[in-house]
C-alpha cells in the first residue's frame, strides 16, 4: 500500500495534475451551486475537455474533482435558498435552510463545509484501505440484494418524511416511482404511460422534476407570503461563520459516523450519494435524544452534519465498485466509466494491478481536493453567500430563472418547461397540504434502478420466488416492511393512550 | 373535507387509470415472444399501483390521523390564500409560461431580459434604470456561460435574425 501511494503521490503531485485538482474542484463548486446543474450533467459537459487531455489520470483527477465540487457547492444552495441542484443535498436544506432562515446561515455552511470535508477525506482513507476488500462484499450482492436494499432505503425514508404521518409520505413515494415508470424502460424498450405524447417517450426529466418539487414551491411561498423572506433576527448577512466548542463535539461523533455509514452505502451500487444522505438524517434522527430529535427539521446542527459527511463519503465509496469492479455504482460514476473507457481504460479487477498510477493518483488527489475546497470555501462563503442579501424583488424572478435554466439546459426542450411550471403548481398544492414532496424525487430516482433490479431478479429466478430463495433479500424485505409499519403503529399507541387519559377521570 | 384527503382522492383516481392501464390495457401490445417472460412491461406498475391504491385509501378515509391539524407557523394556510399575494404568484406563474413559449422564437436575450423585467416589476420593483440594465448583463453573462464555456446552444437572436 505504501508503495502505491508513493506512486500515487509522485502522479497526483505533477503541475497538471494539481491544476486539474484546482480548477476541478472550483468549476465544480460553482456549478453545483447554481440550483439546477447536478454533477450529472456538468461531468458529462466536462468529458469532452476530459478526454482532450488525453491522460487517463489528469482526466479521472479533474472529473473525480467536479464530483465532489458539485457535492460541496450542491449544499450551499441547498443552505441558503433552499434550492438543492443535486439530489444528494436534499437532505442538507431540511436542517440547513432553517438555520439559515434563523439568521445562523454562516454557522450553517460551515458546519456543512467540516463535515463534507471530513466526510471526503474519511471516505478517501476508507477508499484506500477497503477497497480490494470492499470488493469482496459487493460482490456478494445480487439484483435480489440490490431490490431489497433498495426498498429498504425508500422506506426509510417514507418513515422519517412523514412524522406521524407515514401514509403520506409512502404515497408520495409511490407517486414518484409511478412517474419513474413513464417513457422507455432500459430492459424492455417499450414505450410506457406516454399517452401518446412524444415528449414523454424519455420519461421526465430529473432536474426539471427536482426543481418543480422544491425551488419552485419556495419561491412561491415567497412570493406569497413576503414575511417569509425576511429572517428573524436582522439582516441576512453571513456573520458568524464560527461554531462553539460544544457543537464541534457534539457534531463529530455524527461526521464519524456518517463517514464510515456514507461510504458504505456509498460502495453498494445503486444506493449512492442520495441514499446515503437520507439515510444517515434518518439513522441520526432516530439515535438522537428526545429534545434534539426535536430540533430535527427545524435547525439541527446534528441534523446537518449527518447528510453532509454521508454524502461526501458515499461520493467517494462510489469510485471503490467503479475501479474494482468496472461497475458504476451511480449515474455519476457511469459518466466517469464512459470516460475511462474512451480513455482506452478498462476499469475493473485488473486496473490495480496493469494501471496503479491511476487508481492511486485518483486517491491522492481526494485528499488534496478535500483540503483545496475546504481552504477556498470557508474564507469565500462570506462572499458566496451575498446571494441572500440581494433585495427579495431581484432574487426572486433570478430564481424562477434558474429554476428554468436549469431545466431547460438538461433537456434543450421547451416542453420540459411546461411540464416545470405544470409540476411546480401542483407541488405547491401539496405543499398547502403538507405532503412531504422529498420522497417522490426520490421514489423518481430510484425507480428505473429498482425496477431494473426487480425484473432482473423476476428473469433470474423464474418469477416471484427470488424473495424467498434469497433470505438475504427477505430479511431486508421485512425490515423493510417494518420500517413502515412500527412508526404508524407507535403513533397510533400513543395517540390511544393520550386519548385514553383525556376521557379518563 | 381537508384539502389533503381531496388530493390523496385526486391521486386515487389517478393511480386506478393507471392500474388499469397496466392490469388490461397494456399487456395487449405485447409480442408473444415477451409473454413467455417471467416478468412483463406491466409487472412492477401493476405491484406499484396496487400499494399506492391502498395508501391513498388510507389518507382518504383517515385511517391514519395526523397529530395536529392546526397549521403550523411557518406554512401557509390554504384556507386564506386570497390573504396573500396570490395575483403576484400567479402573474409569475403566467410569465414562466409565456417564458417558455417566447424562448425559441424570441431568442434568449430577448426572452430572459424580459423576464427578468416584467418578473420585478410584477413584484412591485419600479426601479427600471437599476433592472434593466441588471437583466441585460445577466442575460449576456449567462449566455456566454452556457454557451461558449459550457458549449450548450442557446438562440441568442430573434429567429428571423439567423441562427
Amino acid at each position: 500500500m505504501l508503495e502505491g501511494l508513493l506512486i500515487g503521490l509522485s502522479t497526483a503531485f505533477s503541475l497538471t495534475n494539481l491544476a486539474m485538482v484546482i480548477g476541478g474542484c472550483l468549476i465544480g463548486t460553482f456549478i453545483g451551486m447554481l440550483p439546477g446543474l447536478g454533477p450529472m450533467s456538468i461531468i458529462a459537459i466536462m468529458i469532452p475537455i476530459a478526454i482532450s487531455i488525453g491522460d487517463p489520470s489528469a482526466a479521472l483527477i479533474l472529473l473525480a474533482g467536479v464530483y465532489y465540487g458539485a457535492i460541496f457547492g450542491g449544499s450551499t444552495s441547498s443552505i441558503l435558498i433552499n434550492a438543492p441542484g443535486v439530489a444528494s443535498t436534499v437532505a442538507t436544506s431540511f436542517d440547513g435552510y432553517p438555520l439559515a432562515r434563523q439568521g445562523k446561515a454562516g454557522k450553517a455552511l460551515t458546519v456543512a463545509a467540516i463535515s463534507s470535508f471530513s466526510g471526503g477525506t474519511i471516505g478517501a482513507i476508507l477508499l484506500m484501505i477497503f477497497a480490494p476488500m470492499l470488493a469482496n462484499v459487493a460482490l456478494l450482492f445480487q439484483s435480489p440484494e440490490y431490490f431489497g436494499l433498495m426498498v429498504v432505503g425508500l422506506s426509510a425514508i417514507a418513515a422519517f418524511a412523514g412524522t406521524g404521518n407515514v401514509a403520506k409520505a409512502l404515497l408520495m413515494t409511490l407517486l414518484g416511482l409511478i412517474m419513474a415508470t413513464v417513457g422507455e424502460g432500459a430492459l424492455f424498450n417499450l414505450p410506457r404511460f406516454t399517452m401518446g405524447i412524444m415528449d414523454l417517450q424519455s420519461g421526465f426529466g430529473f432536474i426539471t422534476l427536482a426543481m418543480a418539487m422544491f425551488a419552485l414551491p419556495e419561491a412561491m411561498y415567497l412570493v406569497l407570503d413576503p414575511s417569509r423572506s425576511e429572517t428573524e433576527g436582522g439582516s441576512n448577512e453571513i456573520k458568524d461563520l464560527r461554531i462553539t466548542r460544544d457543537e464541534a463535539w457534539s457534531i463529530a461523533p455524527v461526521i464519524g459516523r456518517q463517514s464510515i455509514q456514507g461510504f458504505l452505502i456509498g460502495v453498494l451500487p445503486g444506493a449512492g450519494a442520495t441514499i446515503a444522505s437520507f439515510l444517515g438524517y434518518a439513522v441520526e434522527r432516530n439515535i438522537a435524544s428526545k429534545e434534539e430529535q426535536e430540533q430535527f427539521g427545524k435547525g439541527s446542527i446534528k441534523g446537518l452534519a449527518a447528510p453532509e459527511s454521508a454524502n461526501n463519503a458515499a461520493c467517494t465509496g462510489s469510485f471503490v465498485p467503479l475501479l474494482t469492479l468496472g461497475i458504476p455504482g451511480s449515474g455519476t460514476t457511469a459518466i466517469l466509466l464512459g470516460a475511462l473507457v474512451a480513455l482506452n481504460v478498462t476499469p475493473g479487477p485488473r486496473l490495480m494491478i496493469d494501471e496503479p498510477q491511476i487508481f492511486w493518483a485518483v486517491i491522492v488527489s481526494m485528499y488534496l481536493g478535500n483540503l483545496i475546497l475546504l481552504i477556498l470555501n470557508l474564507p469565500l462563503i462570506p462572499y458566496i453567500a451575498k446571494i441572500l442579501a440581494v433585495p427579495r424583488n431581484y432574487l426572486i424572478p433570478f430564481i424562477l430563472f434558474f429554476t428554468l435554466m436549469g431545466a431547460y439546459i438538461g433537456q434543450n426542450n421547451a416542453t420540459e418547461l411546461m411540464i416545470l411550471v405544470g409540476f411546480g403548481v401542483v407541488a405547491t398544492v401539496l405543499r398547502f397540504a403538507d405532503y412531504p414532496l422529498a420522497p417522490l424525487l426520490i421514489g423518481f430516482i430510484l425507480g428505473s434502478m429498482l425496477e431494473d433490479n426487480f425484473s432482473r431478479s423476476m428473469q433470474l429466478f423464474g418469477g416471484i420466488n427470488f424473495i424467498l430463495e434469497r433470505p438475504m433479500t427477505l430479511g431486508l424485505l421485512i425490515i423493510a416492511a417494518l420500517l413502515v409499519v412500527v412508526p404508524s403503529y407507535r403513533a397510533r399507541r400513543a395517540r390511544a393512550r393520550a386519548e385514553g387519559a383525556a376521557d379518563g377521570d | 373535507m381537508a384539502l389533503d384527503r381531496w388530493i390523496a382522492l385526486a391521486i386515487l383516481m389517478i393511480c386506478m387509470a393507471y392500474g388499469y392501464t397496466a392490469f388490461f390495457t397494456m399487456d395487449a401490445s405485447l409480442p408473444p415472444f415477451m409473454q413467455r417472460n417471467p416478468v412483463w412491461p406491466s409487472t412492477f406498475p401493476k405491484v406499484l399501483s396496487v400499494l399506492a391504491i391502498l395508501s391513498a385509501l388510507v389518507v382518504v378515509l383517515g385511517l391514519e390521523k395526523a397529530d395536529s391539524d392546526e397549521p403550523k407557523a411557518m406554512d401557509i394556510n390554504y384556507r386564506k390564500l386570497h390573504e396573500y399575494n396570490l395575483t403576484q404568484a400567479l402573474g409569475l406563474l403566467a410569465l414562466m409560461v409565456a417564458y417558455a413559449l417566447l424562448l425559441r422564437p424570441a431568442g434568449f436575450l430577448i426572452a430572459t431580459t424580459g423576464f427578468l423585467v416584467l418578473g420585478s416589476t410584477i413584484l412591485g420593483e419600479r426601479k427600471f434604470h437599476v433592472m434593466i440594465p441588471i437583466a441585460l448583463f445577466a442575460a449576456v453573462f449567462i449566455w456566454y456561460l452556457v454557451q461558449e464555456v459550457l458549449g450548450i446552444f442557446l438562440r441568442p437572436w430573434p429567429f428571423f435574425m439567423g441562427v
